[in-house]
């Protein structure tokens, strides 16, 4: 796990370098934000020539995860009320599975603040490498470099795309990002895309309700 | 200056949900819709951004030398392979195609 994050982290940097931040910004993101998703989707917007609101608001959505993350984390952590704005900055999709998976509190706590503290490290380390290291690199395109944003939200992607409802949503929304793409402003297509997220829901719950004791739900016909 | 804006903007905002998970209480979040949808958003938004980075140029659309890193990228995740693989193909076969066809 240690040198997937340390490989992002440096594949963010050289992006966000590559979209015209500076080092100081690109790091800024890696300390501050400390979510690998939002901050691609970021830099991507920026790149792009999104408006900051739109940008900021297309990381926000992706960072919405984390919120039902630390929901979870609380209760298996149970910690003291002090310590929670702490240890918020860690609450992310490492962490969480880590100290999901633990047999014990005590166990879950260390596994908690162990990877926490080693990725936090970890991914500001190769941030700044990454961001540094772009303007060595030069042209990012040469390298195929600006393939690692795309390549890193499919990864992200695929294990997610369990259920044909899944499925659905990600094809709904590849729809509406490209197809919106031309006519409006930069960065809200994206925005836009996520409405496949309750579009979807809306359809499946319309077409299971007129007989919901024989229809399987999307999670069993798998 | 607009730069700094997204930057401030961003880092607030994602500590904001970060600590909501962490202090409301348990419950308040917990309906079965709000669960499925907030697992269902992510997939949207990085659907879109997979397929904007890889097909976006500005406001039209291209197919160019990414498509095929992003391909490799899929046949990795297909074959199950490591995080590190997956990005490692993307990154090699666009720089491959790229320097053999001096393609886009």
């Amino acid at each position: 796990m240690g040198t997937a994050v340390g490989l992002s982290g440096f594949a963010f940097g050289v992006t966000s370098a590559g979209s015209g931040l500076t080092v100081l910004q690109t790091c800024a993101l890696s300390l501050l934000v400390f979510t690998g998703a939002s901050q691609f989707a970021l830099v991507g917007a920026l790149a792009a020539g999104g408006a900051p609101l739109t940008a900021a608001a297309g990381a926000l959505f992706l960072g919405v995860r984390n919120a039902f993350y630390g929901l979870r984390l609380s209760q298996r952590l149970a910690l003291p009320r002090a310590l929670r704005p702490a240890a918020a900055q860690w609450v992310i999709d490492e962490t969480t599975a880590v100290s999901l998976a633990q047999p014990t509190r005590r166990s879950a706590r260390i596994g908690f603040a162990v990877t926490g503290l080693t990725l936090y490290v970890l991914w500001n380390l190769t941030t700044l490498v990454g961001a540094v290291g772009a303007r060595a690199v030069g042209d990012t395109g040469t390298w195929g470099l600006d393939a690692a944003s795309p390549a890193v939200f499919l990864a992200l992607l695929a294990p997610m795309l369990r259920t044909a409802t899944e499925r659905a949503v990600a094809a709904v929304a590849v729809v509406l990002g490209l197809g919106l793409l031309p006519v409006l402003p930069t960065g809200v297509p994206v925005l836009a895309a996520a409405l496949a997220a309750p579009a979807v829901l809306w359809g499946a719950g319309r077409r299971r309700r007129p007989h919901t004791s024989q229809t399987p739900s999307a999670k069993e016909e798998r | 200056m607009n730069i700094w804006i997204a930057v401030g903007l961003t880092a607030v905002g994602c500590y904001a949900v970060k600590l909501m998970g962490l202090v409301v209480p348990a419950g308040v979040l917990e309906r079965p819709l709000v669960g499925r949808l907030a697992a269902l958003l992510p997939v949207a938004l990085l659907a879109a951004l997979t397929a904007q980075q890889t097909f976006a140029d500005g406001h039209s659309l291209v197919v160019d030398t990414k498509a095929a890193g992003l391909a490799a990228a899929a046949v990795a995740l297909m074959l199950r392979a490591p995080f590190l693989a997956v990005l490692a193909s993307a990154v090699l076969v666009t720089a491959a195609v790229r320097a053999i066809t001096g393609w886009g």
